[in-house]
């Protein structure tokens, strides 16, 4: 099998449930559920069953509504939250041949450190912001074993450069800047290390339009030239259009259609993504 | 004086409590192990923790030495020798070799410590990683992990603004190659004389409540960046006004009439022990020569 058709990243039945259940729900009866939650016991099932894989070079897209369980399974991914059950595995850690959700949380770490970037929503969550654009990226740098100050400042200063910030304004805080340069820092932070495998959530949420634009070409461009697998979470199906090669649709923590971006988009098979093409403005 | 107290003024439960606390500290170089803070008759955040320690090791055999900033003659540094002896009846120096049990405000003596001695260091703030997350249940976790990142982003952060580490004092260290640990703020020039040292160092912070410690013969290195190597801070050129020393830790005053800069040494027990015998052999004799 070529690198081509081989997933740089495969997930495996990955669920993530808030609560332990009860006699009720734990059957997995879809019936009993109201939505992703069980009426008796309030346990919610934010992700269900969800596989899919990523291939190298790829941008995978991931709509759904609010509260589908989208924002979930990507801080699943970044091991932000620990999951429920399910496995994952990474072509470039270990041959893909172990499970990453079973790794000590060290690992998990290094993995993130190592194999990862991912912009959030809120830059908050991302970025310090009372320390400098640099020093953001730097941390990222530190994390993942530098120990040398010219080195980083260096790939930080080209690294900011790419992302358009002026080389004057690298040492202030992100605090200082607008949400548009604030993204723009958070992109070139979770590109610092030239991870494989890159986690977009929501990123133009919140951002004008013309600044949407700058951003999404930024990733578009960056995409190409490194090129980098993306997960990109949106709810806004012009995003997906623009970017991705193959979409995932989530409705209440389940899968309930994927396949190439443009057949989803033109034809779509289920009700609810018929709904949400049909609601496009 | 009839000393209404129980020896060393603590009860014996909460003196084994803390020694108890200081054990495990022992046995886990640089590791911030909790204990009960007790309440003091001086306020926490003046000493509280050093203090404890030190009632709840002393015995009547001891020799108390107490220093603040380099000091022996200090307030804060008068009122717990004042304390200590009061009940306990041991007996106080200012002459370093001859304590057994040092007490210190911010600084680690000139002289060497030996083997016998114990170094008590009062600390503000024990956790090195709190600048860079607030959270106290992070940070463990952080230690947990050995995830440092954010005790040399600190470091990249002040590169950047300064163009070299700058920490006063409280520069970060690596203790026996798996905790790091603020040495409490004591000038970067006291942060080797923690390598390998021959007297056991042990740290409390009171407001904090933690202990922490670096045993006998332990590595101790500062943090730094391959190409920004830990540097102490330096006095070329410059020697104590009074003694003549060089190459020990300066302070620099001026003089309030002719507004003239000078340098004195900051351990006054060293500097008087110099002059002492200086005076004793009439000529001048520098330290490092």
């Amino acid at each position: 099998m070529n690198d081509f058709e081989s997933p740089i990243l495969s997930v495996k039945n990955l669920n993530k449930q808030y609560g332990a259940g009860c006699g009720h729900c734990r059957t997995g009866d879809e019936e009993r559920l109201m939505k992703n939650y069980c009426p008796k016991c309030g346990t919610v099932y934010a992700c269900r069953h969800i596989s899919f894989d990523l291939y190298p070079g790829e941008v995978f897209g991931i709509v759904g509504e609010s509260g589908s369980g989208k924002s979930t399974l990507m801080q699943c991914l970044y091991f932000d939250q620990d999951v429920t059950g399910g496995e994952a595995y990474i072509r470039t850690y270990k041959n893909g041949e172990v499970n990453l959700f079973g790794e000590s949380s060290q690992q998990k770490r290094h993995i993130r450190n190592h194999q990862m970037g991912k912009v959030y929503q809120n830059p908050v969550l991302g970025l310090r912001m009372g320390f400098s654009s640099i020093g953001n990226i730097a941390e990222k740098l530190i994390a993942a074993g530098s120990r040398n100050v010219g080195a980083m400042e260096g790939r930080g200063r080209t690294l900011l450069e790419h992302v358009n910030i002026p080389v004057r304004r690298m040492k202030e805080p992100p605090k200082n800047f607008s949400g548009g340069m604030q993204q723009r820092v958070q992109i070139a932070k979770a590109l610092s290390n030239n991870p494989p495998i890159l986690l977009l959530d929501e990123v133009t949420t919140g951002l004008d339009l013309s600044v949407q634009a700058s951003v999404l070409d930024l990733i578009k461009k960056l995409q190409r030239q490194l090129n980098i697998s993306i997960i990109i979470v949106s709810h806004d199906l012009g995003v997906i259009r623009m970017l991705a090669d193959r979409t995932m649709v989530m409705l209440d923590g389940r899968v309930i259609e994927y396949g190439l971006t443009d057949q989803i988009l033109e034809d779509p098979q289920h009700r609810y993504t018929q709904q949400l093409v049909h609601s496009l403005l | 004086m009839k000393i209404a107290y129980n020896f060393a003024f603590f009860d014996e439960g909460s003196k084994r409590e803390i020694r108890r606390a200081t054990l495990k500290a022992i046995a886990i170089p640089g590791y911030q192990v909790p204990f009960a803070s007790r309440e003091m008759p001086i306020a926490r955040g003046w000493g509280t923790g050093g203090l404890q320690l030190t009632l709840s090791l002393i015995g009547k055999n001891d020799v108390l030495k107490v220093i603040d900033q380099g000091a022996d003659e200090s307030v804060n540094a008068v009122n717990i020798k004042k304390l200590v002896t009061g009940t306990t009846g041991v007996k106080t120096v200012e002459v370093t070799a001859e304590a057994t049990l040092i007490q210190s405000r911010h600084r680690i003596p000139e002289i060497p410590l030996k083997e016998h001695q114990i170094l008590v260091l009062q600390v503000p703030l024990p956790e090195p990683l709190r600048y860079y997350e607030p959270s106290e249940f992070v940070t463990k976790r952080l230690h947990a992990e050995k995830e440092y990142s954010g005790a040399w982003l600190m470091l990249f952060e002040q590169i950047m603004k300064y163009g070299n580490m700058s920490s006063g004092a409280d520069h970060p260290v690596m203790v026996h190659d798996r905790y790091v640990m603020a040495p409490s703020p004591i000038p970067r020039f006291d942060n080797p004389k923690m390598n390998y040292s021959n007297a056991l160092i042990l740290l409390g912070a009171g407001r904090e409540k933690k202990v922490y410690a670096v045993p006998p013969y332990t590595k101790v290195v500062s943090l730094a960046f391959d190409d920004y190597p830990f540097e102490a801070e330096r006095f070329d050129g410059m020697s104590c006004r009074l003694c003549g020393a060089a190459g020990v830790f300066l302070d620099e005053l001026i003089h309030e009439e002719t507004g003239e800069t000078y340098h004195q040494c900051n351990d006054t027990s060293f500097c008087l022990s110099r002059l002492n015998s200086v005076s004793a052999k009439y000529q001048e004799v520098p330290l490092n020569e």
